[in-house]
C-alpha cells in the first residue's frame, strides 16, 4: 500500500525541489523589487537571466568554455596515464606499496591548490600551472582506485585465468585488468571532479584562461548581474558534467 | 575497518625494517634531488632554495611574533567556517536523513552543488561581508556546508533499525531519540563530515586569503610571492601542509578510537 502511494507520487518531490528553487528566486526578485536588499549587492534574479545572452554573445564564453574543457582533458588524460601506472606499480612492488601508499593517501587529503604561488614560479602563469595543479591533486584518488580495484579481483576468476594456463601477462590483460576497470573509472572519476574544480578555481585566481577568469574579469568590472550570471553559468557546467560521469560509470558498470 | 587495519599491521610487521628502510631512501633521494637542482644553476635562482635556506626561513618564522597573529587569524577563520557551516551542515544533513520526502526534493542539488568549485562565490561574498575576515569565513562556511550534510544525510540512512525501533519501544521522545539514539549512532558519519568539511573550509579560507585580504597565512604567501621572497613561501607552505594534514589525521584518528571503545 505504501509502496504504490510513494510511487505514484515520485514525481512530486522533484515538482517541490524545483517549485522550491522557482519560488526562492521570486521572492528576492519582489525583495529586490520593494528595496528590502540592496539591488547594488544583489541583482534581481531576471536582470540575471537577461544577462546570460549578453556574457554569451559578447564575453567569448564559448571559446573560454572549450579553453577550460581542453585544460580538464589534458589533466584528465595525464590523471588516467599516471595514476593507472602508478597504481599498477604499487600492486606490483609489495613493498613499495607499503612504504608509500599511506603517503598518497595523506598527499589525497593535502591542499595541493593552496601551493598555487608555488607553481606560478616553477611553471609561469599560464595553462601549463593550471594544468599540472589539477594534475597533482587529482592524482592520488585514480592510484588508489586503481591499487584497490586490481587487489579486489575475485578470487574465482584469477583461478578460471590459471586453469587456463594464462601468461601473467594474458592474466593481467584478460582478467585482472578488466575485473578492476569499474573500480578505476570510479577513481578516474573522482579525479575528474577534483580536476575541474582545481582548474576553474586556479583560473579565477591567477586570472588567467577560461570561465574562471571569465567571472574574475566580471567581478573586477563590477559587472554584478554578469558575475552572477557567469557564476549560475560555470555551475551549470560542472554540474552536467557530473552528472555525464555519473551516467558514464554507471553504463560501465557490470549488472550484478 | 579496525579489524582490517589491525591485519595488516600484523603482517606488515615482519619486513618492517625494509619498509621503514625504502621510506628513508625515497626521502633522501628527493632531498638530494632537491639539493643538486637548487645548485645546479639550470633553474633560475630562488625558484628552488636550497634545503638549508628554506631550514633558515622556518626557523626566521617561528621566531616572528607576527607569523602567529597570522596563524591565529587564519585558525580562527577555519574555526569560525567549521562551526557555522558545519553546524547548518549537520542540522540539514539531519532534516534530509529523517524525511524521505525532503531528501527525495533537495537532496539532489546538495549532491551536485557539493563538488562544484566554491572560490568563484567568492566576488559575491566580497559583496555581501566586505573584504575583512568576514568573506573568508562565509566561503569556508560555503564549502564546509555541503560534505558535512550530505556526510550526515547518508549517515543517518545508515543507522540499525533495530536501535531505532528499542527507542521507539522505551517510548522516547524526539529529543531523547535523537540525542541518545541518532547522534551517538552517526559518530563516524559526523567525525568524516567534519573532516571533510575542514579540509574544505582550509582551501576555501586560504584560497580567498590569497586573493585579497591584508591578513592571514593566506595573505602571507601571497606577499611573499609577490616580493619574491621563495624561502619563506616554502616555509609557510611547509608549516601550512604539515597542519593541514596533521589535523585531517587527528580527527580521523578521533573517528577511529571511538569505534574501538565501541568494541
Amino acid at each position: 500500500m505504501r509502496a504504490s502511494t510513494l510511487s505514484r507520487s515520485a514525481l512530486a518531490p522533484k515538482l517541490v525541489g524545483a517549485g522550491s528553487l522557482i519560488g526562492f528566486l521570486v521572492v528576492v526578485e519582489l525583495l529586490i523589487r520593494i528595496g528590502a536588499i540592496n539591488r547594488f549587492i544583489v541583482p534581481p534574479p531576471s536582470e540575471i537571466v537577461g544577462s546570460f545572452y549578453r556574457i554569451v554573445t559578447q564575453e567569448h564564453v564559448f571559446s573560454r568554455f572549450v579553453m577550460t574543457a581542453w585544460e580538464c582533458f589534458i589533466t584528465g588524460a595525464m590523471i588516467t596515464i599516471f595514476g593507472i601506472a602508478g597504481g599498477l606499480l604499487l600492486h606490483r612492488f609489495e613493498l613499495l606499496r607499503r612504504a608509500t601508499e599511506t603517503w598518497v593517501a595523506a598527499l589525497a587529503a593535502a591542499p595541493i591548490v593552496l601551493a598555487y604561488p608555488l607553481f606560478m614560479v616553477l611553471f609561469g602563469r599560464n595553462a601549463l600551472t593550471i594544468i599540472m595543479i589539477g594534475f597533482v591533486a587529482a592524482l592520488p584518488p585514480v592510484i588508489l582506485k586503481t591499487l584497490e580495484g586490481i587487489a579486489g579481483t575475485r578470487r574465482v576468476l584469477i583461478n578460471v585465468g590459471r586453469s587456463l594456463n594464462l601468461t601473467p601477462m594474458q592474466q593481467f590483460w584478460k582478467i585482472q585488468l578488466p575485473a578492476a576497470l569499474p573500480v578505476i573509472f570510479t577513481g578516474v572519476r573522482l579525479g575528474l571532479i577534483f580536476a575541474l574544480i582545481n582548474v576553474v578555481g586556479v583560473e579565477f585566481l591567477i586570472n588567467y584562461g577560461g570561465l574562471g577568469q571569465l567571472i574574475n574579469d566580471l567581478a573586477e568590472r563590477y559587472d554584478l548581474a554578469g558575475t552572477y550570471a557567469a557564476i549560475c553559468f560555470v555551475i551549470l557546467v560542472s554540474v552536467l558534467f557530473y552528472m555525464f560521469l555519473e551516467k558514464a560509470e554507471r553504463w560501465l558498470r557490470p549488472v550484478d | 575497518m579496525a579489524a582490517t587495519g589491525r591485519l595488516t599491521h600484523k603482517a606488515g610487521a615482519s619486513p618492517i625494517g625494509a619498509v621503514t628502510l625504502l621510506r628513508i631512501a625515497i626521502v633522501v633521494a628527493m632531498l638530494i634531488v632537491w639539493e643538486t637542482l637548487s645548485r645546479s644553476g639550470w633553474l633560475y635562482r630562488d625558484v628552488i632554495p636550497s634545503l638549508l635556506t628554506i631550514a633558515k626561513a622556518l626557523a626566521d618564522l617561528f621566531t616572528q611574533r607576527g607569523f602567529y597573529f597570522d596563524l591565529g587569524v587564519t585558525a580562527a577563520e577555519i574555526a569560525a567556517a567549521l562551526a557555522i557551516g558545519g553546524g547548518f551542515g549537520l542540522l540539514a544533513g539531519l532534516l534530509l536523513g529523517a524525511n524521505r520526502f525532503l531528501s527525495k526534493a533537495f537532496e539532489s542539488y546538495l549532491y551536485y552543488l557539493g563538488p562544484t568549485p566554491k572560490i568563484i562565490f567568492f566576488p559575491v561574498m566580497i559583496m555581501w561581508f566586505g573584504v575583512g575576515p568576514e568573506s573568508k569565513v562565509a566561503l569556508g562556511t560555503l564549502s564546509c556546508f555541503f560534505p558535512a550534510a550530505l556526510s550526515v544525510a547518508a549517515g543517518m540512512r545508515q543507522i540499525d533499525k533495530v536501535l531505532i525501533r528499542v527507542s521507539k519501544s522505551f517510548r522516547a521522545n524526539t529529543w531523547q531519540t535523537v540525542m541518545k539514539i541518532y547522534l551517538p549512532a552517526m559518530r563516524h558519519p559526523i567525525i568524516n563530515g567534519v573532516r571533510l568539511g575542514f579540509g574544505v573550509a582550509l582551501i576555501g579560507t586560504l584560497l580567498a586569503e590569497t586573493k585579497l585580504s591584508n591578513k592571514g597565512i593566506g595573505f602571507q604567501i601571497i606577499n611573499a610571492y609577490s616580493t619574491f621572497d621563495m624561502p619563506r613561501m616554502y616555509a609557510m607552505l611547509v608549516v601550512l601542509f604539515v597542519l593541514a594534514i596533521g589535523v585531517n589525521a587527528l580527527i580521523g584518528r578521533l573517528g577511529g578510537l571511538s569505534s574501538i571503545r565501541r568494541v
